[in-house]
C-alpha cells in the first residue's frame, strides 16, 4: 500500500495525542495553571493536528462532515465520532485542571477510556480490510494501542513508561513475524484471483495497461521495500529500546522530551513500514504480490 | 446508507466468457466513452510521456501452463462484480457507497463522497479508481443510465461493454431469475466466482476457457532442425573451432 505522508502523520500523531490525553484524563499528572495549559494543549495539539493531517488525503474534503453519518457500519465514521466525543468530554476536564475547578475525576477517567476507544477505531479501519492480509489480524489494534499507551506514558514521565516502550518493541516483533506470512496464509494467488487455477498455472502475458493508474500507485506500492529490514531495526531501536534506556537515565524533563522525540521518530518509521509492507490482493492481477 | 440490503429483488450483473473473449479492448473503450460522457472519467497527460487515467474496466492477459495440454492465452476483463456482500459499501463513512435493494447494483453517490479511498482498499478486485481530477471514487455503474433509459432503442438498454463486445463474450441479466440467459450460462458452463474465499459473494460470474485438445506437431516441424552440410557444414565446423 502507498505510504501517504498524510495518513502516516495522522495515525502517528493522533495516536500519541490520544494516548497522552488518556493519561491526563486518568490523572497520571496533576498539573495546574500554565503547566496544565501547556500539557493539555500538547495532547489536544497532537490529537487535533493528526486529525487535520488526515483530511489532506481526502480527494473531496468539502463533504468531510458527512463522515459522521455511517457509524452503524463504518469504522472510519466511528472514529470520527469517538475522536470528537473524546475531545469534547475531556475539554471540561482540561479547563478544570487549568483553572482548578475541581471537577469529579470520573469525567476524566471516562474521557481517557474514550481516547483509547478512538485509537482502537483508527486501528480497525485497517484491521477490517480483508484484502490486505497483513493488516487483517488482531495484532494490528494491539500495535496501535501499545503505541498510544507507551507514547502517552512517556510524555507523562511515568516510572513504568520504559516497560510500555519495551512492550511496543515486543508487539512490533510479533506483528512483523505474523505479518510476513499473512499473505501466503490468506491463500490468494493469481490462480484464485482469475479462477484460472482450474485450468493450470497462470502468469502475466501482457499488462492490462502499460501506463500508471490509481490502482498501481495506491495499492501496488513496491518502492523502498528493499530497505525494510534496516528500517525495522531503526523503528525497533527508536520506538522502543533507545527511549526506554533514555528514560532510565536521570535527565529530568529533558530526558522525557528526548525519549518522546525518539519514540515519535521510531513510530513514524514503524507506521511507514505498516503501509509500505502491506500487500493488497489486487496486486495478484498484475503479477505483483503487493 | 452503507448497510447492505438483506436481499435484493433482482441481481443484475454480467457473465464474462473467458472462452470467447479475444482481448480486443472494445469493452474498455466503450465503457470509457459512455461513462466519460456521463459521470466523467478524467485522463492525466493522455498524449504525453506519462499518461494515466480512470477506467472502470481493464482487460488483462495471461498465459496459462496447462498440465498435459498446450499452453493457453486467456484474456481477462476485470471490473466491478457487484458483490452481494460488498466490503466497499460497509467501509464507507459517508453513505456515498451503496448497494441498491431493487436490483443489487453497487453505486457511488459522488455528491456524498469525500474521496478517502477506503472503499478502493476494501475491494479485493481493484474495481474502484479514484478520479484524479474530481477527487471522488469511480466504479462500474452497470450502465444504470443505459439499462433503464427509455430514450434509447431497446437493444441498446444494456451496459456499453456488453453492447459493444464483438465476440459476445459479455452477457447482462438478472441472476435472481433462474431462467435468465445469464443464469442458464452459469449453470451450463460452470460459471465461477473470483476469489470466493474473500467472502464477497460476487454477482458477476466468469465462464472458464474450454480446455484445448492435445497438441499436434506442425507439419513444418522437421524443417526446423536443419543441419548444415557440404561447404556450409565445413564452414560451420571450422568457425565453431575458432
Amino acid at each position: 500500500m502507498h505510504p501517504a505522508p498524510s495518513v502516516i502523520l495522522f495515525s502517528t500523531l493522533s495516536g500519541l495525542g490520544f494516548g497522552f490525553l488518556a493519561f491526563l484524563g486518568w490523572g497520571a499528572l496533576h498539573p495546574s495553571g500554565w503547566a496544565a495549559f501547556f500539557l493539555w494543549g500538547l495532547g489536544y495539539g497532537l490529537a487535533v493536528g493528526g486529525l487535520m493531517a488526515s483530511t489532506f488525503h481526502l480527494g473531496n474534503p468539502k463533504n468531510a462532515l458527512k463522515a459522521f453519518t455511517q457509524w452503524r457500519t463504518s469504522w472510519l465514521s466511528r472514529e470520527a465520532w469517538a475522536s470528537v466525543a473524546t475531545l469534547a468530554l475531556l475539554a471540561p476536564v482540561a479547563l478544570s485542571s487549568i483553572f482548578g475547578l475541581g471537577l469529579p475525576p470520573v469525567l476524566g477517567q471516562l474521557g481517557g477510556l474514550l481516547a483509547l476507544v478512538t485509537v482502537f477505531t483508527t486501528a480497525m479501519i485497517y484491521t477490517q480490510i480483508k484484502a490486505v492480509p497483513r493488516w487483517h489480524h488482531w495484532l494490528t489494534p494491539v500495535m496501535f494501542l501499545s503505541f498510544a499507551l507507551a507514547g502517552g506514558a512517556t510524555l507523562s514521565g511515568l516510572v513504568w513508561a520504559p516497560v510500555l516502550l519495551l512492550a511496543v518493541g515486543a508487539v512490533l516483533l510479533a506483528l512483523w513475524r505474523t505479518g510476513d506470512g499473512a499473505f501466503a496464509r490468506a491463500g490468494q494467488t493469481m490462480g484464485t484471483a482469475t479462477g484460472l487455477d482450474q485450468l493450470g498455472v497462470p502468469s502475466v502475458l501482457d499488462p492490462a495497461h502499460t501506463a500508471g493508474s490509481y490502482l498501481k500507485r495506491e495499492m501496488i506500492f513496491v518502492v523502498g521495500r528493499k530497505h525494510a529490514a534496516k528500517l525495522r531495526m531503526i523503528a525497533l531501536a527508536l520506538a522502543s529500546i533507545v527511549p526506554a534506556i533514555v528514560l532510565l537515565v536521570p535527565l529530568g524533563v529533558w530526558g522525557i522530551v528526548l525519549a518522546a522525540g525518539l519514540h515519535l521518530a521510531g513510530a513514524l518509521a514503524a507506521r511507514w513500514l505498516f503501509f509500505a509492507e502491506a500487500e493488497h490482493v489486487v496486486g495478484l492481477y498484475y503479477g505483483a504480490r503487493g | 446508507m452503507t448497510a447492505l440490503p438483506q436481499a435484493t429483488e433482482k441481481k443484475l450483473g454480467l457473465v464474462i466468457d473467458l472462452d470467447t473473449c479475444v482481448g480486443c479492448q472494445a469493452c474498455v473503450t466503450a465503457c470509457k466513452g459512455w461513462n466519460d460522457a456521463g459521470i466523467g472519467l478524467s485522463d492525466q497527460d493522455p498524449y504525453g510521456a506519462d499518461p494515466s487515467g480512470t477506467f472502470l474496466n481493464r482487460v488483462h492477459s495471461y498465459q496459462v501452463a496447462v498440465p498435459d495440454a498446450p499452453a493457453q492465452v486467456v484474456t481477462f476483463p476485470r471490473s466491478c462484480l457487484h458483490c452481494d456482500n460488498a466490503p466497499c459499501v460497509t467501509v464507507c463513512p459517508t453513505g456515498a457507497s451503496y448497494k441498491r435493494a431493487e436490483d443489487g447494483i453497487v453505486l457511488v453517490n459522488e455528491d456524498a463522497c469525500i474521496g478517502c479511498g477506503l472503499c478502493a482498499w476494501a475491494c479485493p478486485y481493484g474495481a474502484r479508481e479514484m478520479d484524479a481530477a474530481q477527487g471522488v471514487m469511480k466504479k462500474c455503474t452497470l450502465c444504470v443510465d443505459r439499462i433503464y433509459n427509455e430514450t434509447l432503442a431497446e437493444e441498446d438498454r444494456e451496459p456499453a461493454c456488453v453492447r459493444t463486445c464483438p465476440t459476445n463474450a459479455r452477457h447482462f441479466g438478472d441472476f435472481a431469475d433462474p431462467e435468465s440467459t445469464v443464469s442458464q450460462l452459469v449453470a451450463q458452463r460452470g460459471g465461477y466466482d473470483l476469489m470466493p474465499d474473500m467472502g464477497t459473494n460476487p454477482t458477476n460470474k466468469y465462464l472458464p476457457p474450454r480446455k484445448k485438445g492435445p497438441g499436434t506437431a506442425s507439419p513444418l516441424a522437421p524443417l526446423l532442425d536443419i543441419k548444415a552440410t557440404g561447404i556450409a557444414g565445413w564452414l560451420d565446423r571450422m568457425l565453431g573451432k575458432i
